[in-house]
């Protein structure tokens, strides 16, 4: 419980209804969606201007208060679950204004606490695209999205989130504003701070608001669903469409468990025999999509596709995109506790991975679903555990370890999309360096001394 | 107070179903009062997760656990969008029965369910002299929707636009019925429901109209109880058991092939709570839990009766409908209890499109909760009422003449909303709209 004279200061700062400091409000805010311990913080605020926003965050740096910002706390490695001291949870759901969409030089401004579905809808009402989707866009926040890099099934083709933030505002720990980046598509002033905190996971600033890039819709697109009757056929076949040159904008797999996991639970008609399935999208110019699509076609066949299911109109498009959405569900249903890992590598090594997750499976008697974004490398392998069996849960674990040290073997990472947080907090430096992990702390160290923003996620401490 | 370690032990019971929710965050996207708040002890995963902390003994504070667990319209959309599978509903039904059991009931709630609710005759009573008297206390606002308002400052009544009581209830009009199946073959028992009976009595005679026009044979015992929701959601488990024991004793399964009702939140509380909620209320009564499942597997909303068993009768060009009558445009508000309990959603629209006087046009977000919620509306009416504006404005939006819904309570939600905001927009169940094409057939 913090002193009573700091929670006044914090009810004057952003009104009393917006500070929580109950036991049963506190312990909503002690977890994410991340399988880690939760942790219950000494009080909860909810700002719903910049300048409380601002002002919260100049108090808990005076008090040296630790400060764990939260948007919808869909967070899967940890990052928004508070610090034990003190720990001040800032929830910037009431920060959700989009100030600006504009259309002639395609950017918008927005404030962190925007629903990312909702931001993509209202582009898109522009005529304009937002490609990061994020599983959890229906109610993930655009700050969130930033802090972790977020990404999605569009990533191939469009990047992640970090290749669309074009500038931030955001408070240091004095809570004075930093201003980063531009509203132009060239700026070379500075040091390149946005680079310095997309994926910071709110252990460098606070952000007020995010500068976004959009994009023109793309004019026509295409889908399709290829069966393979053996697992490393369907991941031979992404690496040759890949090496073909064609980059579709979305490439997915989905091994057989999960197939079948999905039919089960959805009935989309899958084909339940089939060792794994990849369903792709192409994009782009009318003329180019439909001579890409054949082309797509031509080298699944090659590569040993049993069936090829052409989507012809948008609504078997939507029944192709629907059965991927439902994976994770279908797969949820299986058992109580879900481990969604994200370890990623390098697209020309999916085969391997795919082969290594079978092997990682069959050695610690676990039942692991695997699909995800196989074009760019990052498969989500589904560990399916109830954590309440202790022993089992201890094979889990290995089985997470093993998983990681397999991708960086081949060159790959902890994380495509999740980020570090504390769930991979010590496995950093097996990716990188101590002098990594040195180096990265200095920079936590001078630009936050106090060790109040986020403490102890990415880099421990 | 007895000790935590007690009802720690009593929570465990819940605790199968409580470790299936994956805190993805996945059902604050649907919840609208979590749309409105912002707050996570107001969405689902916050509650489970307050549930399971008091299972855990992680704190020591149920009684800020019954008061967040209590705020919620228990509309199902959470369970209807969650990846998991978790069992929202039921879970919040069980505990609020817990932790009712733990605190006991608010003296209120106590005088309104056990005193009144537990007594059919008693109740039916009460609101006969409600109607007579009600005249004295309120006065019309609204011809079009149909709503009164307090003439007077009421603490109960607020600033409610509301649809008075009926001067005469439907168990007055018809009391009993037992009819011959024609040539439809079918026997249909018909369960009334507290808001048709006393508020809304056309809808009832519309259902008796439609069945008769149809053949089925209908088997309407005197005496109706209330479904037993209002107790269930206040965690009242000994009224809940006295009215589920009155129902299955006025409806003989043996009678009839299937139940209807044209309430959404009566169905469902058939089908889904009774079934789920009989076990515990029974005590493990095993003989209950089978007679309460024979009567949920027979239960059918009334649209999905005629839609699915019985099939409409084709549309006759008449009155509306033609060059010289255009359409009125009307539009359709799901119930939660309709679309996200049971999956009706295609036959009520096919109920209405059945009637060329109207044309059916679609609102935004048709089945996002208009905020009724039973009693939160009258423990929450700010929230109930900022909810129901925004049903309010995505119907006014469509440029309707009426809206239609299959459920009562979302009805007087609507009505208040409308009445409220001075539109002229007439209120319908979709049931009516199907009647009063059937009255063309038979001229």
């Amino acid at each position: 419980m913090l002193n009573p004279a700091l929670i006044k200061e914090f009810k004057n700062i952003v009104g009393a209804e917006n500070v929580f400091t109950d036991d049963a409000d506190l312990l909503t805010y002690s977890y994410d969606a991340a399988v880690v311990k939760p942790v219950v913080p000494a009080l909860v605020i909810r700002p719903t201007t910049s300048e409380a926003l601002g002002r919260s965050v100049k108090v808990c740096g005076e008090n040296g208060l630790p400060v764990t910002v939260r948007g919808a706390g869909t967070n899967l490695s940890g990052g928004t679950v508070p610090t034990a001291r003190e720990g001040v949870v800032i929830l910037t759901n009431g920060l959700k204004r989009i100030l600006e969409i504009n259309e002639a030089d395609m950017y918008a401004v927005v404030q962190p606490g925007v629903v990312t579905a909702q931001f993509a809808a209202a582009a898109q009402a522009k005529g304009l695209f937002y490609p990061p989707d994020p599983g959890s866009q229906a109610v993930s926040t655009l700050g969130g999205n930033v802090a972790e890099n977020a990404g999605g099934l569009r990533g191939l083709k469009y990047g992640v989130t970090s290749d669309y933030v074009m500038g931030l505002k955001f408070f240091d720990t004095n809570g004075e504003i930093v201003k980063t980046g531009a509203k132009t598509v060239k700026c070379a002033t500075g040091y390149n701070l946005t680079g310095l905190l997309v994926g910071s996971e709110g252990t460098l600033g606070v952000f007020d608001e995010i500068t976004l890039k959009l994009i023109p819709l793309p004019a026509h697109r295409k889908a399709m669903m290829a069966v393979f009757n053996q697992i490393i056929k369907a991941s031979e076949a992404v690496a040759a469409i890949i090496a073909a040159r064609i980059i579709p904008c979305t490439l997915e797999f989905m091994d057989n468990f999960t197939i079948r996991a999905v039919e089960s639970y959805s009935r989309a008609g899958l084909p339940t025999d089939a060792a794994a399935l990849l369903l792709i999208e192409v994009d782009g110019h009318p003329a180019m999509v439909e001579e890409d699509a054949v082309k797509v076609e031509e080298i699944c066949r090659q590569q040993g596709a049993v069936d090829i299911r052409v989507a012809k109109d948008d609504a078997e498009r939507d029944k192709v995109w629907a059965a991927r959405r439902s994976a994770l569900s279908a797969l949820a249903k299986l058992k109580p506790t879900l481990v969604l890992e994200d370890a990623t590598v390098p697209r020309s090594r999916i085969p391997e991975m795919v082969q290594a997750m079978q092997d990682i499976a069959a050695k610690y008697r676990l039942e692991i679903g695997t699909f995800g974004h196989a074009g760019d490398g990052n498969l989500h392998p589904t560990i399916l555990t109830d954590k309440r069996n202790t022993e089992e849960w201890e094979r889990v674990e290995a089985a997470i370890a093993a998983i990681f040290d397999k991708a960086l073997a081949m060159g790959g990472t902890l994380s495509g999309e999740h980020g570090t947080g504390i769930a991979k907090s010590c496995f950093l430096e097996k990716e990188t360096s101590p002098a990594t992990i040195q180096y990265s702390r200095a920079v936590k160290a001078a630009l936050d001394p106090r060790n109040i923003l986020n403490p102890g996620k990415i880099i421990g401490g | 107070m007895s000790d935590m370690k007690a009802l720690a032990h009593l929570m465990k019971e819940l605790e199968d179903q409580l470790v299936v929710c994956m805190r993805c965050g996945m059902c604050q996207s649907v919840c609208p009062l979590y749309d409105q708040t912002g707050r996570e002890a107001d969405v689902a995963r916050g509650k489970l997760a307050l549930l399971d902390g008091l299972m855990h003994e992680m704190f020591k504070d149920p009684e800020g656990v019954y008061e967040r667990l209590n705020k919620c319209l228990l509309c199902g959309s959470c369970a209807a969008n969650c990846p998991s599978g978790v069992n929202v509903l039921e879970i919040f039904m069980k505990a609020r029965a817990i932790l009712t059991g733990y605190m006991d009931l608010p003296p209120a709630k106590k005088l309104v369910l056990r005193g009144m609710l537990a007594h059919p005759e008693l109740f039916d009573r009460m609101a006969e002299w409600g109607a007579r008297f009600q005249k004295v206390f309120t006065r019309p606002v609204n011809d079009v929707v149909g709503t009164s308002c307090a003439r007077v400052i009421s603490p109960l009544l607020g600033r409610r636009h509301f649809k008075n009581l009926a001067e005469t209830p439907f168990h007055k009009m018809v009391p009993v019925l037992k009819t011959r199946p024609g040539k439809s073959g079918v026997r249909a028992a018909f369960y009334v429901g507290c808001l048709i009976d006393k508020i809304f009595p056309h809808i009832a005679q519309a259902v008796v109209d439609v069945l008769t026009y149809h053949e089925v044979g209908i088997v309407l015992p005197e005496n109706q109880a209330c479904c037993g929701i209002p107790a269930v959601s206040s965690g009242d488990m000994k009224t809940f058991r006295s009215l589920l024991e009155h129902n299955l004793n006025s409806f003989n399964p043996g009678e009839f092939d299937y139940l209807v009702t044209a309430c959404a939140t009566c169905t469902s509380t058939f089908k889904e709570v009774w079934p789920a909620m009989a076990e515990a209320a029974g005590n493990g009564d095993m003989g209950l839990l089978r007679r309460v499942e024979r009567i949920a597997e027979k239960t059918m909303d009334i649209n999905a009766f005629m839609v699915n068993i019985i099939g409409l009768a084709p549309p006759v060009r008449g009155v509306g409908g033609d060059t010289e009558n255009p359409p009125e445009v009307i539009t359709y508000h799901d119930p939660c209890h309709l679309k996200k309990a049971l999956g009706v959603s295609v036959e009520p629209r096919a109920m209405i499109k059945a009637n060329p006087r109207y044309q059916l046009k679609e609102m935004a977000s048709s089945d996002w909760c208009c905020g009724m919620g039973g009693s939160f509306n009258l423990q929450y009416y700010g929230i109930s009422s900022t909810i129901g504006r925004q049903k309010r404005d995505n119907i006014v939006a469509t440029g309707c003449s009426s809206v239609a819904t299959g459920c009562p309570a979302c009805m007087l939600q609507i009505a208040d909303a409308l009445s409220r905001s001075g539109d002229r927009v007439a209120v319908r169940h979709p049931v009516e709209i199907y009647a009063e094409q059937l009255k063309r057939h038979e001229n």
